[in-house]
């Protein structure tokens, strides 16, 4: 079943060290590199959450800019 | 209205009048912000200083405006807290925007249980010509002493000989302690050779004080406005916030590349402010291009100087931790170093204060250089998490809380470092907190702590404690208090309103006294001997 995506802040209180964590994660990476550090981090978290309604959910919202 | 800067006279000291003043206790070096917060503090314990400063006027231009809640409750401990707040612009609505549009809005509601609110804008200028009247009240305890340059200082193990030049001429002071508050490019910790280092950003930033006599925004209310990547400014981000006096600060990132003494001719700056302001009255009043750094001192006490505000840190303006950091190195360095001049406390005490603040320090360089770093990214890569996190921003309040716009300055909490004890009762708030405000009949709580140790009692259990030569402040059936500090509980402030022990209600008189002799920096002597 489709979901709505939660609009609970989960990333806190680590919100700002998650994202430092991140941009340390790509420093230094040419820009496919990085690309393909994004992909295996996308499917990662894709199985960590598990529900397919959920990535759905995300996937319509990601999809908007 | 431009701010007319006083100049403050210089008086012939007592050394080139032929007299022996013999040494003193204290001698700041600096009267910025710092420097006077630091003697103010000394001489509320009784304790006399000599400030020596190059200049003789206040922060000239636009320098630090956002001053936080823990800063103005320190403050107003000194005795200006009443007149920054009535000066001030007290915030309230932040909006932040990306490209055209507005991605979302706070309202900081005030905080009616605390005397402070969040947050207010004031001139520096304004602060340190405060500072300077209230240095007046004490003519007996401060010697402030303007045109009066340090140029060279000999150190020595029971106190330090500053050379002082001025137009008069030459001469020497001896000093028990010297406080380097000559801030960022402070000369005493270049002549001492001390490695200050840190994170360089490349980044220029062009800041402007505008004067309008009508707000930009809808109401009277005074905004915030931060942009990214703003139509008026491709690819950069922008700041607009309301002063006093109607002037409005405006930052503008302005690139690595930019040309600092370019961009701050006036034929480059007006047509950009009208660019964010429109077609409005305006006048510029103050331009600066600046870049900056993130750094500090490994150490901030080296045996009889010690290192306090922008010469032992600096960091980035975003979150508006830099004057407000040193001011808080002010509150914890003030009560201990009048406690080892009493011999109350053994010199070790001291050593505390480099332990604690450079917790405090490391806590505001990680975020204003994150701030930082979410402004100015660094690769296209983090362009596009930054813009995504932006864009996402509009619906999804986790992505609200990653836009990082510069996190403001609240006090670090020293819990598990320093001087404070285990949390014994979990009752009550944790060791090395800084207390929180609560309203009074007829007055705040925090207005009641702080200069002086105070055993606060809270609830009948805890009624019957006492410690000598302690004050006893004691609340029974108070919801406002016990909302922060819950209920049978004993609680040991230190002078700069942290909480120094949480204990049982039934503590006894040994453990009280325990407590005390902690917190006057006991472990250490211990881990010392
Ligand atoms: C653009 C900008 C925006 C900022 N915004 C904020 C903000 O919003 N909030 C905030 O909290 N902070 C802000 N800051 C930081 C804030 O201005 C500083 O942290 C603060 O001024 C530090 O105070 P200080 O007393 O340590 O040093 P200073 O203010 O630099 O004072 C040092 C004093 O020492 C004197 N001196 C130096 N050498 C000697 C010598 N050899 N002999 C005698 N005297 C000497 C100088 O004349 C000066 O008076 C900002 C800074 C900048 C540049």
């Amino acid at each position: 079943m489709r979901k709505t995506l939660t609009q609970t802040d989960r990333l806190q209180p680590h919100g700002d060290d998650f994202y430092e964590l991140l941009m340390a994660a790509h420093d230094g990476l040419a820009f496919d590199q990085s690309a393909a550090l994004n992909a295996r981090l996308v499917l990662i978290l894709a199985n960590e959450v598990g529900d397919f309604g959920t990535l759905t959910a995300a996937i319509d919202r990601a999809k908007k800019t | 209205m431009h701010y007319q800067n006083r100049e403050y006279p210089y008086q012939t000291p007592p050394e080139l009048k032929g007299e022996n003043p013999g040494k003193y206790p204290v001698a700041i070096v600096g009267a910025g912000p710092i420097g006077m917060a630091m003697a103010i503090d000394l001489a509320l314990h009784g304790i006399r200083s000599v400030i020596l400063d190059d200049n003789n006027k206040v922060s000239v231009g636009s320098r630090a405006i956002c001053w936080a809640k823990r800063t103005l409750e320190i403050f107003d401990r000194l005795g200006i807290g009443d007149r920054m707040l009535e000066k001030g612009v007290t915030w309230k609505v932040g909006r932040l925007f990306y490209g055209e549009k507005e991605v979302f809005n706070f309202d900081l509601l005030p905080d009616d249980a605390h005397k402070m609110p969040a947050f207010i804008n004031l001139q520096q200028y304004y602060v340190e010509e405060y500072l300077v009247d209230r240095i007046a009240d004490f003519p007996d305890l401060i010697d402030l002493r303007w045109l009066s340059k340090v140029t060279g200082e000999k150190i020595e193990d029971d106190g330090v000989t500053l050379h002082v030049q001025t137009a008069e001429g030459n001469y020497d002071l001896r000093a028990g302690y010297v406080l380097a508050c000559d801030g960022c490019k402070s000369q005493i910790r270049q002549r001492m050779g001390l490695a200050f280092e840190g994170q360089i950003f490349e980044e220029h930033f062009l800041i402007t004080d505008v004067e309008m006599p009508e707000p930009p925004f809808e109401s009277e209310t005074p905004e915030r406005w931060f942009w990214f990547n703003p139509p008026f400014h491709a690819g950069q981000s922008a700041l607009l916030h309301r002063q006093p006096d109607n002037i409005y600060r405006i930052d503008l990132q302005l690139g690595p590349d930019a040309d600092p003494i370019e961009e701050a001719k006036s034929e480059h700056v007006i047509p950009r402010v009208k660019q964010i302001i429109g077609d409005r009255e305006f006048k510029i009043d103050w331009v600066s291009v600046y870049s900056f750094t993130c750094a500090m001192l490994e150490r901030f006490v080296h045996g009889r100087v010690i290192f306090v505000g922008d010469s032992a840190h600096v960091v980035s303006p975003f979150g508006a931790r830099g004057g407000n950091g040193g001011i808080q190195d002010v509150d914890n360095l003030g009560w201990k170093l009048a406690a080892v001049l009493k011999g109350e406390a053994e010199p070790v005490l001291l050593d505390s204060y480099d332990e604690e603040r450079r917790h405090g320090a490391r806590e505001n360089i990680k975020n204003s250089s994150r701030a930082t770093n979410f402004m100015t990214p660094k690769s296209k890569m983090e362009t596009i998490f930054r813009d995504s996190v932006l864009t996402l921003a509009s619906d999804l309040p986790f992505a609200r809380t990653l836009v990082n716009s510069g996190r403001l300055s609240v006090p670090c909490t020293l819990d598990g470092i320093g001087l404070q004890m285990p949390h014994l009762n979990k009752n009550g708030a944790a060791p090395g907190t800084a207390c929180p405000d609560a309203p009074l009949p007829g007055g705040w709580l925090l207005n009641q702590l702080g200069g002086e140790f105070v055993l606060l009692t809270i609830g009948e259990k805890a009624r019957q404690a006492s410690l000598p030569g302690v004050t006893n402040l004691h609340f029974e059936n108070n919801a406002a208090v016990s909302a922060h500090y819950g209920d049978d509980v004993i609680y040991l402030i230190r002078p700069d309103q942290h909480i120094a022990a949480t204990l049982d209600a039934e503590a006894d008189s040994e453990t009280l006294e325990r407590a005390l002799a902690y917190a006057k920096g006991k472990p250490a002597l211990e881990t010392a001997s």
